[in-house]
C-alpha cells in the first residue's frame, strides 16, 4: 500500500489571480515582507499496489489524465509506502 | 435542423438552450442525458452552461468523462457543428476539443451582467449571418471566465483566424476596460481547427427575445439554420 501526497500549482508563466489577491490581503495585514504569493491545490491519494514502480506509473498516469490541467498546471508528488 | 442539448449533472441552461431552440429558432430538438453512449440522429451538438459535477476538480473536468462526450467528440470529428457555452466551452477546453484553459476570473468575483462581443470572424457555421466588426450585446455569468493558453496557441487562433469572438465597448473598442474576466487577448470565443465546435463564455440563449433586452444571440441560430 502507498500513500501519494500530491501538491498542485498553476505554471510559473500562468498569472494567479487568487495568489495575488492573498498576498495584497496579507500586505495589508502588515506582513510587508511577503513578495509573492501562488495559490495550489493538495491530493492525498492511497494506493494499493505492492511494486512501487508500479504506483507510481498510476501516480503519474493520473495526475496526467484528471487531476492536473496541464495547460496550466504542474505538480510534484511525494509517494509513501504505508503499512 | 436537428438539435440535441446534453444534460449532465449540474447543467442548468439545459432548458434556455431547449427553449431558444425550439420556440425561437424552430428546431426539433431533444435533451441526451450524459449518460448516454450514442446522440440521436442530429445536425447540432450544444453543450449548455451550468455547473456540471458541481464545478467539483476544476470547471468542466468530470464531465468530460461523461459517456455522451466521446459521442460528441466523434459528432465534432465528422465535422458537424458542436456549441459549448459557458460551462459548455469549459467541457471543451478539458475535452482537448478546443485548445487551452480557463482561470478564474481576474476579479476573483462572479460576474454576471450584458457585455459587448464584437465578431472577429464571419467565415464558420455559427457566425455566417454576421459580419466581421459587428458587435452583439449578450449577457455572461461566470466565475472562471478566464481564458488562458500559450503564446503558441494564441499565434495559431490568431493566425488562423478561429477567435470568433472578443470582448469589447458599445463602440467596438477592444481593451483590458472592456473585458471582464482578463481572459488573454480578450477573448470571449473560440473555433477549433475545422471551425465546426465553437466555445463561448456569453449565452446566446439568454438573448434570444426581444423580452430579454437583447436578440443578438439568436444570430448564431440563424446563422447555424442558413
Amino acid at each position: 500500500m502507498f500513500k501519494a501526497k500530491v501538491n498542485v500549482t498553476l505554471k510559473k508563466s500562468v498569472l494567479d489571480p487568487q495568489g495575488k489577491t492573498v498576498m495584497h490581503a496579507l500586505d495589508s495585514l502588515g506582513f510587508k515582507e511577503t513578495r509573492d504569493v501562488r495559490v495550489g491545490k493538495y491530493f492525498e491519494v492511497s494506493l494499493d499496489y505492492s511494486d512501487r514502480k508500479k504506483a507510481e506509473e498510476a501516480l503519474r498516469s493520473m495526475c496526467d489524465r484528471v487531476l492536473i490541467n496541464p495547460v496550466i498546471e504542474e505538480y510534484v508528488f511525494d509517494l509513501q509506502a504505508v503499512p | 435542423m436537428k438539435a440535441a442539448v446534453i444534460v449532465f449533472p449540474g447543467s442548468n441552461c439545459d432548458t434556455d438552450c431547449f427553449h431558444a431552440l425550439r420556440d425561437v429558432a424552430r428546431m426539433s430538438v431533444e435533451y441526451v442525458w450524459h449518460k448516454e453512449r450514442n446522440l440521436p440522429r442530429t445536425d447540432l451538438v450544444v453543450l449548455p452552461g451550468g455547473f456540471s459535477y458541481g464545478d467539483y476538480l476544476r470547471t468542466g473536468a468530470v464531465a468530460r468523462f461523461s459517456p455522451a462526450m466521446e459521442a460528441v467528440a466523434k459528432h465534432a470529428a465528422e465535422g458537424r457543428p458542436v456549441i459549448g457555452i459557458c460551462n459548455g466551452f469549459q467541457i471543451l477546453l478539458e475535452a482537448g476539443l478546443l485548445p487551452g484553459a480557463m482561470l478564474r476570473n481576474k476579479t476573483l468575483t462572479f460576474v454576471c451582467r450584458h457585455v459587448w462581443l464584437r465578431v472577429e470572424d464571419a467565415a464558420n457555421p455559427f457566425c455566417r449571418k454576421m459580419r466581421q466588426g459587428q458587435k452583439l450585446c449578450i449577457p455572461i455569468a461566470h466565475g472562471e471566465g478566464n481564458y488562458y493558453c500559450d503564446d503558441e496557441t494564441l499565434k495559431k487562433l490568431r493566425d488562423e483566424s478561429r477567435i470568433a469572438f472578443r470582448y469589447c465597448s458599445e463602440d467596438g473598442e477592444v481593451s483590458e476596460a472592456f473585458n471582464p474576466n482578463g481572459s488573454r487577448d480578450h477573448i470571449a470565443g473560440i473555433l477549433n481547427e475545422k471551425r465546426n465546435v465553437l466555445g463561448m463564455m456569453p449565452h446566446p440563449e439568454r438573448a434570444s427575445e426581444s423580452i430579454l433586452a437583447s436578440e443578438d444571440g439568436r444570430q448564431i441560430w440563424e446563422s447555424l439554420l442558413s
